[in-house]
């Protein structure tokens, strides 16, 4: 069983508006690239010129926040779910 | 109103429900054409208008007049002399958001402006996710303008911010988590739903009303900006949109041009911001919260990023206070002003009695504290802290003696 991906709002574009897809890496960093492949531009879109994930993007796996994981070397496995979010709201 | 505009990139959009550029997920902002603004805008006019938070409205964004929350804003800045005193600092004055209509927090403001819009984009069901004050003031003006309301909190919150929300009727739902968790949740919600989450699609609407408090502070003082304010910080919002509304008054000649530094304030069991600024860092680590300055506990701020700039930029101070503390400068506050402040405010005294204290507000110069919540609403907070009555049957003896003993114990200090 492969991981999902919930993709949000302003990503949608790049993903035909499909608002989960799956992959089958074993880390977060490997999805990301996983996801280049099958939706060219995306990885720009959610990584800086130094590849760590952009300021405003958080990433969660199984609703934790990667930052408090092994950010992009999260592992991955059957049956994970990683969620994409905005880093601006609330407050 | 002109467009929405990425802090990031600068891209504009629409004046939609929208709040996050496309492409690098920075957060839009609401641009305005100050050119224009300008010509219309005096103090002699703003000074002819009725005392609420709209009588700025042509730097708020609402396309036409306002419809949810008219009576907002306008709270009183009070002269605080005794608590100068006990601070060590020559002039001090609170801006009291205790007493903001109709829910007695400085939210009233952000709500009244993103419900007012919302109503203009053709929403009838208004969101939120809230530390506390944001349901309360939701539920409230969505009730009053006859909108659906659904809240969002951590299960855990305050009593009297639960009930302050489901007595309006609103569908209050507690979620099993920190507000960090609520919000996550309220971003996904809201991405599916066609509904008004008043600080996700709406936040760039939402956010501008917090500048009315910064526009109130200069008015009230004579139209002169402090040369110190003192914000207590949860997403780190307020302190950027307070910033901004001194800017504003300068670029449109309302104030003069003047240094001023903003110092922000946060609780301990809760400091990724005044962390990362203590430590001289542009960014910060998000962080589990725990403290009792619930309405602040944000691990994972929005603008912690900006909030460190505007602090950098100005020579700002961020420092932070332990749950005790809190609630010392609750009562700090109340005995020598008789405001009764929610926690987050009794961080913002207890901070700025940490700053003057180090000279970082210096004592021979004039500060302002932003007072965000009112006390009523977090009693659990300081129950058992303030002391307890004595009670006494109803006799002139008792009560005589009870008067004695006071007095054999004050001989005996």
């Amino acid at each position: 069983m492969p991981t999902k991906v919930r993709i949000p709002t302003p990503l949608r574009k790049l993903t035909n508006n499909e608002e989960v897809v799956e992959v089958t890496s074993t880390t977060v960093g490997g999805a990301i690239s996983e996801l280049q492949g099958l939706y060219p531009g995306i990885k720009e879109r959610l990584l800086d010129d130094t590849g760590a994930v952009r300021r405003f993007v958080n990433v969660y796996v199984n609703e934790e926040d990667i930052r408090f994981l092994q950010n992009q070397q999260t592992p991955l496995k059957d049956g994970d779910e990683m969620s994409i979010i905005p880093a601006i709201a609330g407050g | 109103m002109r467009a929405l505009k990425c802090r990031e990139c600068g891209r504009e959009y629409p004046l939609t429900a929208n709040h996050v550029c496309e492409f690098d997920f920075g957060p839009l902002e609401v641009a305005y054409d100050y050119e224009r603004i300008k010509h219309g805008l005096s103090r002699a006019n703003i000074q002819s208008r009725p005392q609420t938070m709209w009588r700025y409205r042509e730097l708020l964004p609402v396309g036409g007049e306002p419809t949810v929350g008219t009576q907002v804003g306008f709270t009183p800045l009070v002269k605080a002399d005794r608590l100068a005193r006990r601070l060590g600092i020559r002039e001090l004055w609170i801006k009291n958001d205790t007493v903001n209509y109709p829910t007695l927090s400085f939210k009233d403001r952000v709500v009244s402006v993103a419900l007012s819009r919302a109503r203009e984009l053709g929403f009838s069901t208004v969101a939120c996710a809230s530390t506390g004050n944001l349901d309360n003031s939701v539920a409230a003006n969505a009730a009053a303008a006859g909108l659906k309301a659904y809240v969002f909190i951590p299960a855990d919150l305050e009593q009297g911010k639960v009930i302050n929300s489901l007595v309006y009727g609103a569908e209050v739902i507690g979620i099993r988590g920190h507000y960090d968790e609520v919000n996550r949740l309220c971003a996904e919600i809201a991405g599916k739903y066609g509904w008004a989450f008043v600080n996700v699609n709406m936040r760039p609407y939402y956010s501008e009303g917090s500048k009315s408090m910064g526009f109130e502070i200069v008015e009230q003082l004579g139209w002169r900006i402090p040369r110190h304010t003192v914000i207590c910080m949860a997403s780190g919002s307020l302190l950027t949109k307070i910033h901004k509304s001194y800017q504003e008054f300068i670029k449109l000649g309302l104030a003069s041009q003047t240094e001023y530094l903003i110092h922000g304030a946060q609780a301990t069991g809760c400091s990724p911001i005044s962390t990362a600024q203590k430590a001289g860092l542009d960014f910060f680590k998000p962080v589990k919260p725990n403290t009792i300055a619930k309405s602040l506990a944000i691990g994972t701020p929005a603008d912690g990023f900006y909030a460190l700039k505007v602090m950098r930029e100005t020579g700002g101070a961020a420092e932070d206070v332990t749950d005790d503390e809190i609630r010392e400068g609750i009562k700090l506050l109340a005995e020598c002003e008789g405001i009764f402040a929610e926690t987050a405010g009794g961080v913002t005294v207890g901070v700025a009695k940490k700053l003057i204290a180090a000279g970082k507000i210096p004592a021979d110069d004039s500060a302002v504290l932003c007072v965000t919540g009112n006390g009523l609403k977090t009693l659990d907070a300081v129950a058992g802290h303030v002391g307890q009555t004595r009670d006494i049957r109803p006799s002139l003896r008792e009560f005589e003696a009870l008067l004695e003993s006071d007095g054999a114990l004050a001989a005996t200090r």
